[in-house]
């Protein structure tokens, strides 16, 4: 199988990364929860896990890293802990569902929401993001890079105009952590929510997020936390502020790995590896009569995705013969984006995302150029 | 049960913060090692770090260096 789905979750994970999970199922006790030599081995390869995530995002203290089972529950627990009704809050088309619906959901408790338009290649223009805020501005919250268009987004900038207004500003970091070079301080990053299984290259069921020191987050979540047994509220003292039950020790000894793996690799050789992929395939389809490429190419930075539509065949049928025909795997339909196929026109076709990883070889991009343009042929 | 002496207690409010201590007591060489928090304290954290009294002084300014977070230091039976 030639594996193109990388932006779902990257399945070829490094050789460290299976054995660390594995040697933990074997060895790992409940991390906080006792001094036995068992526990202990889950506590300090958490708390390194920390340490390591503070320095890959550039942050100012380990214990500002909060694990969650995904962005998904990271994108909760910031947008549900920091809004209250009367508040306003300012988005944009590019996101996924994990920004949408807990905005909607709070939407309807009270919260104001204003949603930034893009142009039809899926562009923003941060400038707008500007002029949408007021007195009641609590927050910008915005993706890093899309995951439909691979489009990247400036945070830097957008992090500056929410410092200049004095507006938090929330970043969903889940195609680009491991991959782009994030530094929560000079990008003015109040709370960066992250995924393990992405370019993270961890196991799936990890993720978090880096809360800027001072920040106060009303928890999602209240429960066991190993500590303060007697007090009947939430310890307020972080990371276990917003951290009840047991972590996913299993899995972060398996992240844990694959932050070794990333900085011992560097994210820049991984990413220019990645650009090379996806700059090679986007070559060999974008002429190909019939096949329409979403997304905005011009830049330098972008995620390493192509979408792509051929004629106009449902992008189910088209995802469905590169597997069946070409041992490919992508993905189809709408990708949790529901806003950025408004702006693409593409709500009733969906498109076909491919997505690569440094892992991939040039013949896989060959093999997957190829499939296209056959495809496209069929078309004719 | 092993005969207890009077020792320095030094417990935390998260486990985060006693990890942090282990770790900088190990690179720095500072004695001492990871116990569950005794019974005469009542501490936010199960874990806490036991050393000897002399060495106290040397924890301390460790602690400092390091912008590790105590929740208290005792002297305790343990």
């Amino acid at each position: 199988m030639i594996y193109l789905d990388n932006a779902a979750t990257t399945m070829h994970k490094p050789q460290c990364v299976i054995d660390a999970v594995a040697g933990a199922m074997g060895s790992m006790g409940n991390a906080g929860r006792g001094a036995n030599e068992a526990s202990l081995s889950a506590s300090r390869i958490i708390y390194d896990t920390r340490e390591r995530l503070c320095r890959l995002f550039g942050g100012t203290s380990p214990k500002q890293v909060v694990f969650t089972a995904n962005s998904t529950e990271s994108l909760n627990i910031a947008i549900r802990g920091l809004l209250k009704p009367g508040d306003h809050v300012i988005t944009t088309m590019l996101e996924h569902n994990s920004v949408l619906r807990p905005l909607y959901h709070m939407e309807r408790q009270g919260v104001r929401l204003t949603i930034v338009e893009s142009d039809r290649q899926g562009r923003l223009d941060i400038s707008r993001i500007e002029e949408e805020i007021c007195g009641e501005t609590r927050m910008i919250i915005c993706t890093n890079g899309s995951n439909l268009t691979g489009n990247y987004v400036d945070v830097e900038a957008v992090g500056r105009i929410a410092k200049a207004h004095g507006v938090l500003f929330v970043v969903d970091a889940s195609q680009t952590a491991g991959v782009f070079p994030i530094d929560v301080g000079p990008m003015n990053i109040d709370v960066l929510c992250f995924t393990g299984h992405k370019g993270l290259l961890g196991p799936q069921g990890t993720g978090g997020l880096y809360v800027r020191e001072g920040l106060f987050i009303r928890p999602l979540k209240c429960g066991g936390t190993g500590v303060q047994t007697y007090n009947k509220s939430q310890p307020e003292e972080m990371p276990t502020h917003l951290e009840a039950g047991t972590l996913n020790g299993h899995g972060l000894a398996g992240l844990h790995a694959a932050l070794g793996y990333l900085l011992e690799t560097g994210i820049d050789v991984i990413r220019a590896r990645e650009q090379e992929l996806m700059q090679k395939f986007y070559d060999g389809v974008k002429d190909i009569p019939g096949v329409t490429v979403y997304g905005d190419f011009s830049g330098k930075e972008r995620c390493p995705i192509v979408t792509l539509n051929i004629g106009d065949y449902d992008s189910g049928e088209v995802s469905d013969a590169l597997l069946t025909d070409y041992g490919i795997s992508t993905r189809p339909g709408g990708h949790c984006a529901p806003l950025m196929h408004e702006a693409l026109g593409t709500v009733e076709q969906g498109a076909v995302r491919f997505s690569f990883c440094h892992y991939n070889t040039d013949e896989e991009v060959e093999t997957a150029v190829r499939a296209v343009r056959e495809l496209a042929q069929e078309d004719e | 049960m092993k005969k207890k002496e009077l020792r320095l207690v030094v417990t935390f409010h998260t486990t985060a913060d006693a990890m942090a201590m282990e770790k900088a007591c190990k690179e720095q060489d500072v004695p001492g090692r990871i116990i569950p928090v005794p019974r005469a304290i009542s501490a936010g954290c199960g874990l806490s770090w036991c050393a000897e009294l002399s060495d106290r002084e040397q924890i301390v300014a460790m602690m400092k260096r390091a912008g590790i977070e105590e929740e208290e230091i005792h002297e305790c039976m343990v």
